[in-house]
């Protein structure tokens, strides 16, 4: 429960928090990932793009527990790792927003950021008869919330149902960002959301970077991954093409890179 | 995207925001979404203006003693309710309810009988069935992933099978078990009303199903599992798990069941109880519960099963012919289902 997000940024190495060393992971005969390694550093924004089947999902499983490479390092912090289901990198601070919003619609928003970790009274009533804290919770996740700079979900108590995508993709992002989590990756955050609501999940992965959570962003969505990236890993044919930053080439460039018309 | 180019959509946009808001406002879907909010609350009405009508009709139907027999004749399915709540919170269902209770009582009743076995270790027998009943079930839908419907399909016809294996097809009479069996069907006088055991056990079971989905994590999973089991999944719930322990849940609730149906019935018989899946199932849909899984609550499925007893029994009291309170109670159930489809449009 210790929020240790905010890193200094102004340390002379910096190390990354998460690192990817050769990771090979092929299915059958065909290759999903072949020898790909990757590094994110503290309070930086990376975008994975890349066409249908360069390896961007089966790179994201690897990271988050989904798949198990066939071979390469993972490292959280400089330590190995090596995560067998989701729940292993979550035990990490690797937490994940997967592209289908994983929240339960009836449940209203406090409810949803517990789900999963639900925090139990303290004394008898927790321990024998396993009540939950619930007025406890709804506190935490108001406080979480603000934390966060989420200002759009206002009342805690609300189904998640009755929410706008943009306040559902909130939700699912604070559970990612919220209880001292390391990484967030999100998926496909802005696929299913409108313009306005698009910019809104855009702000907030600025103000988690901003808070020192680093984000891994998968995105179709070019104008949103230029807008909101750091740095730019361009996937093609299971191998890592380049990784660029918005600075030093163009949407353009980064396309012909996606597509194999450029090298960078 | 193209729209934003245009003059006229941004504006239609805008009006769809206001339409947003005004619909807030109109009373209908203000009703609307407090009904969405209480799932018990719709029919909680539809039991008071029930009883009430019934009442202007007949003025036999207010007494104390009518009213106890309706809770008496609620107790059973009442109790198989909560069993059917548990797995259709999950979006499953389970027909095999009636059949499993139906099987732990001949187990019990015949163990004390025909095998002299105790009354309290033959009614522990007969929770071991209904756990082992729960357990095949849960195992089947859990590991097979086969769909509840058809799992339990399968399972009723097996459970009315060993039922009339096991007892040959006799009926064994509460006269010759031991009082502890028959204990349920017991009254005990509280002022003017007289109330049986067993409908004093089913509301304890109530209070403590309520609590316990109310109040505890593993409700809470219960209810987003049926909600969204992939989303509940990625949320770190063991969905299995969950499945599992409610189908076991549910198995032992259906074996205290079989000790009220014994109790109620003042016997233990085979060929008892062959609409009781069904009827459970009924009160648990007028109850507000969703069939689609993760809405509901578990005091709707008592008000559901008090409904329907409301109305077979009012109805009867109006001198009507039994077909119509069948007749009565499909009409209930459609309505119950539309009414739900109505308040789901809250937000869609």
């Amino acid at each position: 429960m210790t929020a240790m997000h905010v890193e200094p940024t102004g340390t002379a190495v910096r190390q990354p928090i998460l690192q990817a060393r050769n990771l090979v992971k092929t299915f059958g005969r065909v290759v999903g990932l072949d020898g790909v390694s990757l590094d994110l550093y503290p309070g930086e924004v990376l975008a994975i793009i890349g066409d249908n089947g360069a390896g961007k999902s089966t790179l994201i499983k690897c990271l988050t527990g989904a798949e198990i490479p066939d071979s390469g390092e993972l490292m959280v912090s400089g330590q190995p790792v090596h995560f067998k289901r989701p729940q292993d990198a979550r035990l990490h601070g690797i937490e994940t927003v997967y592209q289908n919003l994983a929240v339960s619609p009836a449940l209203d928003v406090a409810s949803n950021l517990f789900l999963g970790r639900e925090e139990r009274l303290a004394g008898p009533l927790g321990k024998i008869f396993r009540v939950l804290d619930t007025k406890g919770m709804r506190r935490k996740a108001k406080e979480e919330l603000s934390r966060l700079g989420i200002s759009t979900l206002q009342d805690v108590t609300v189904p998640v149902e009755n929410l706008s995508g943009g306040q559902r993709q909130a939700v699912a992002v604070a559970r990612a960002a919220a209880f001292g989590s390391k990484v967030v990756v999100l998926d496909e955050p802005t696929a299913a959301l409108g313009v306005r609501e698009s910019n809104q999940v855009l702000q907030l992965v600025r103000d988690l970077r901003d808070r020192g959570l680093p984000v891994i962003l998968i995105s179709h969505n070019m104008p949103h991954v230029f807008d909101v990236a750091d740095r730019i890993h361009i996937q093609r044919l299971g191998k890592c093409a380049a990784t660029i930053t918005p600075e030093s080439h163009s949407m353009t460039d980064a396309v012909a890179i996606m597509t194999g018309a450029a090298t960078a | 995207m193209t729209q934003q180019q245009t003059a006229g959509p941004p504006a239609a946009g805008q009006a769809d925001l206001a339409e947003e808001f005004l619909d807030r406002q109109t009373p209908l879907s203000r009703i609307r979404n407090i009904l969405h909010r209480y799932p018990a609350l719709s029919p909680a009405i539809v039991l008071l203006v029930a009883v009430v009508v019934f009442g202007l009709l007949n003025d036999r139907f207010l007494r104390f003693e009518n009213l106890s027999l309706i809770t008496q004749q609620v107790s059973v399915v009442g109790t198989l309710a909560i069993a059917q709540t548990l797995i259709i919170l999950t979006a499953g269902i389970d027909l095999s309810v009636g059949a499993v209770m139906i099987l732990a009582s001949m187990v019990v009743a015949q163990l004390s009988v025909s095998n002299g076995i105790p009354g309290p270790l033959a009614l522990l027998v007969g929770l071991v069935v209904g756990l082992g009943a729960g357990a095949l079930n849960g195992f089947l839908v859990t590991r097979f992933r086969l769909p509840p419907f058809i799992v339990t399909l399968g399972t009723l016809n097996i459970f009315v099978a060993l039922t009339l294996l096991y007892s040959g097809g006799s009926t064994v009479r509460g006269s010759n078990m031991p009082g502890l069996l028959t204990w349920m069907g017991s009254t005990f006088p509280i002022g003017p009303v007289r109330i049986s055991t067993g409908v004093v056990m089913m509301i304890l079971l109530y209070i403590a199903m309520a609590f316990i989905l109310g109040k505890t994590a593993w409700g809470r999973h219960v209810y987003a599992v049926g909600d969204d089991k992939e989303a509940a999944r990625l949320a770190g719930i063991p969905v299995n798990r969950v499945l599992m322990s409610v189908y076991l849940a549910s198995g032992a609730v259906l074996a205290i069941g079989a000790w009220i149906q014994i109790g109620r019935t003042n016997a233990a018989s085979p060929n008892a109880g062959v609409d009781l899946n069904l009827d459970s199932i009924t009160a648990v849909v007028i109850g507000g519960t969703s069939l689609f899984g993760g809405r509901g609550s578990i005091w709707g499925s008592l008000l559901g099963a008090l409904i329907v007893g409301v109305f077979r029994n009012g109805l009867s009291l109006a001198g009507l012919d039994v077909l119509y309170q069948t007749l009565a109670v499909g009409v209930l159930i459609i309505l119950a289902v539309s009414i739900d489809q109505w308040i789901r449009k809250v937000k869609s």
